[in-house]
């Protein structure tokens, strides 16, 4: 699991990074949901990789926090989701607006 | 539960945050209205951002050294987010108020006009600020980031404009990658140490292990790359000129300290995690940051010389006022002595200041034909920039009589501030600066000594950059001079009065910097103080007020 995990990480990533230097504003936008797919991820990973175990504990009682996962990454990744989601979504608008003023999808607003 | 004075703390966060909800309901006809409510915001919170510097200021009893906290949702410390105010903090409060509120006055002679819910966004930057310079937990510094940041992408496009979109573009692109490396170092120190407590955190990193320490330390550089970025480090700066030059006035003149919420992290950050305290981490990122700075102030000075125009200068400016800070920070983590980080705390307040004004100043300067105006179209061209919009409306209001001795005078008074010279408050910063530099004996003399040579060279550029633009703006001109409102001239009266006043007062706040470059090098008292923070449900009923 470990290496699945690792290796989906490291492939949105690199492609995402790859996509994010392209002068494509398309690109751009793909590169950078590419990279918060991957950091997503991440910070999902690094709560430990847990089969099976729910990160919320019973109320009362002894509970052995062993066989719970860490609630913490889950709670995190929730808000990198929607934060990364509506920067992104705000980050479209620009790139529709730069097309229809300059009439081109490079970065730069021109053709080099 | 009864409003007690330590509610207070969470008032600038909150300030803004319902004043600029509150102004979502308005139409956007009502303008009046909107910068009524966003000027009695501002003044509301300013005012409960003296009211905590003044508190952290403290007794004699606690050493001068009173750190309020606010425990969110009544949470423990490291289980809950908590808010801290500091000296640091609470200046920096002070600092965003006071830069907020004439960038306010100066919008409202039309620029507040030229898009949609400029009051809003301007609101809910300053609740990202403050925020930002309140808490004291990661990954909610993450979130006032966020919220900064998404209110800094609407106000640079706000007038709208190719410039500005392109700018905006880019602009948001960098960010937007800067905020994923953040994300990844946060979550790799929670990884490492299982905490985001910026109080624990100080607290446990002497202890790591070294398999963890090794991932703490990736960790931490990736997020120290991230607020890099943010504060316009030398090879990760390119966006910022481009950036700061499309704004619109009041817009970039609050985006001064937009840099200096990185340079505030950082400082917070490295004395916290990377002090003298934290064994074998200690010192962590010194080279970087020295290194990094002095290159910023190399690339900043070049580019104030090479610049045409005053809006390009002033951005590079900016890098020179935030690389000086940096480099100083990392010499003050290698063991260069207190002073320096005080007085380097002196420099920021004051060249915040200035470049917020220049800013202001900006278009006043170029409204006129010819002179500097030309001078700018050429440099548009030769960067390939389209010009911006000449045909704004004719504005009615309060022409001011002799427009350019006044804006002749201001001008001379920020170019003074920046470029260190001695009758004003630039100068006592660096002469601090140089005087810590020369003390010191923790750094070799070729490193201090060539910091010495740059922040020099640094000035003298500045001086040779400003004058040039201010003769070719004042002695150089032909025909009339420009008409220029008294509400565009007042906020920068105001902030040179500011700058006169740091300067006379220069002793007070000398002291005030000491104490807090003092509190900066004590972790201690910052994480203790967080994690004893007694919960309200816990105090007695009778609580006497502070």
């Amino acid at each position: 699991m470990e290496f699945v995990l690792s290796a989906a990480i490291g492939v949105l990533a690199a492609s995402g990074i790859w996509l994010l230097l392209r002068p494509r504003t398309f690109q751009v936008i793909i590169g950078l949901c590419l990279l918060s797919y991957a950091v997503n991820l991440f910070i999902f990973a690094m709560g430990r990789l847990w089969l099976g175990a729910p990160p919320i504990m019973p109320r009362g009682g002894f509970v052995n926090p062993a066989a719970y996962a860490d609630p913490m990454p889950q709670a995190l990744v929730l808000t990198a989701i929607v934060i990364s989601f509506a920067t992104t979504a705000l980050f479209l608008v620009v790139i529709i607006v730069s097309r229809g003023m300059t009439g081109t999808d490079h970065v730069d607003g021109q053709e080099r | 539960m009864t409003l007690s004075p330590e509610h207070l703390i969470i008032a600038p966060i909150l300030i803004p945050f319902f004043a600029g909800a509150l102004m979502l309901i308005y139409d956007e006809r009502q303008r009046r209205a909107k910068l009524a409510i966003s000027l009695a915001a501002v003044v509301a919170m300013l005012l409960s951002s003296v009211e905590l510097l003044v508190r952290s200021k403290g007794s004699e009893l606690t050493g001068g050294n009173d750190i309020g906290f606010y425990l969110l949702g009544d949470w423990l410390a490291p289980y809950g987010i908590v808010l801290v105010v500091d000296r640091l903090s609470a200046m920096m409060l002070v600092l965003t108020g006071l830069l907020a509120l004439p960038a306010l006055i100066y919008s409202a002679a039309g620029w507040h006009k030229q898009g949609q819910h400029f009051h809003t966004m301007f609101q809910f930057l300053l609740m990202g600020l403050n925020g930002a310079f309140l808490t004291g937990d990661l990954f909610n510094l993450f979130v006032f980031f966020e919220v900064l940041l998404a209110a800094s992408y609407g106000l640079l496009l706000h007038g709208g404009g190719q410039l500005r979109v392109r700018a905006g573009l880019h602009y948001i692109a960098t960010n937007l990658a800067a905020s994923l490396l953040f994300l990844i170092g946060v979550s790799l120190v929670y990884g490492a140490t299982g905490t985001l407590n910026m109080a624990h955190l100080s607290n446990l990193v002497p202890g790591l292990a070294d398999q963890q320490r090794h991932l703490f330390h990736a960790g931490a550089a990736l997020m120290g790359i991230a607020f890099l970025i943010k504060a316009g480090i030398w090879p990760l700066s390119f966006w910022l000129p481009t950036a700061y030059m499309a704004g619109a006035a009041p817009v970039t003149a609050l985006f001064a300290i937009m840099t200096k919420v990185g340079v505030y992290v950082l400082i917070r950050l490295s004395f916290l995690m990377f002090g003298p305290h934290a064994a074998e981490s200690s010192g962590f990122g010194t080279t970087a940051l020295i290194a990094g700075g002095m290159a910023t102030v190399t690339f900043g000075f070049l580019g104030v010389l090479a610049s045409q125009g005053l809006g390009r200068m002033a951005a590079h400016l900016i890098l020179v006022s935030s690389g000086t800070v940096l480099a100083a920070t990392g010499f003050v983590l290698a063991g260069a002595g207190a002073s320096i980080l005080a007085a380097a705390l002196f420099y920021l307040l004051s060249s915040t200041l200035a470049t917020s004004a220049l800013f202001l100043l900006i278009e006043p300067m170029s409204r006129e034909e010819g002179g500097i105006a030309a001078l700018l179209a050429l440099t548009a061209d030769a960067y390939g920039l389209d010009e911006r919009e000449e045909d704004r409306q004719p504005e009615v209001g309060l022409a001011i009589p002799g427009t350019l001795s006044v804006l002749g005078l201001s001008f001379g008074v920020f170019v003074l501030a920046l470029a260190g010279m001695p009758p004003l408050s630039g100068f006592i910063g660096k002469l601090g600066i140089l005087r810590g530099l020369i003390a010191t004996e923790a750094v070799s003399p070729w490193l201090s000594g060539s910091f010495i040579a740059l922040l020099i060279l640094s000035g003298f550029a500045t001086l040779v950059g400003l004058v040039r633009i201010g003769i070719q703006t004042f002695w150089a001109t032909e025909g009339e001079p420009p008409r220029v409102l008294a509400l565009e001239i007042a906020p920068v009266l105001a902030l040179a009065g500011l700058l006169f006043v740091l300067t006379i007062k220069a002793d007070v706040t000398l002291r005030y910097m000491q104490q807090t470059a003092n509190a900066m090098l004590q972790p201690s008292v910052y994480s203790e103080g967080v994690l004893g923070a007694p919960r309200a449900a816990d105090a007695p009923v009778a609580e006497a007020p502070e």
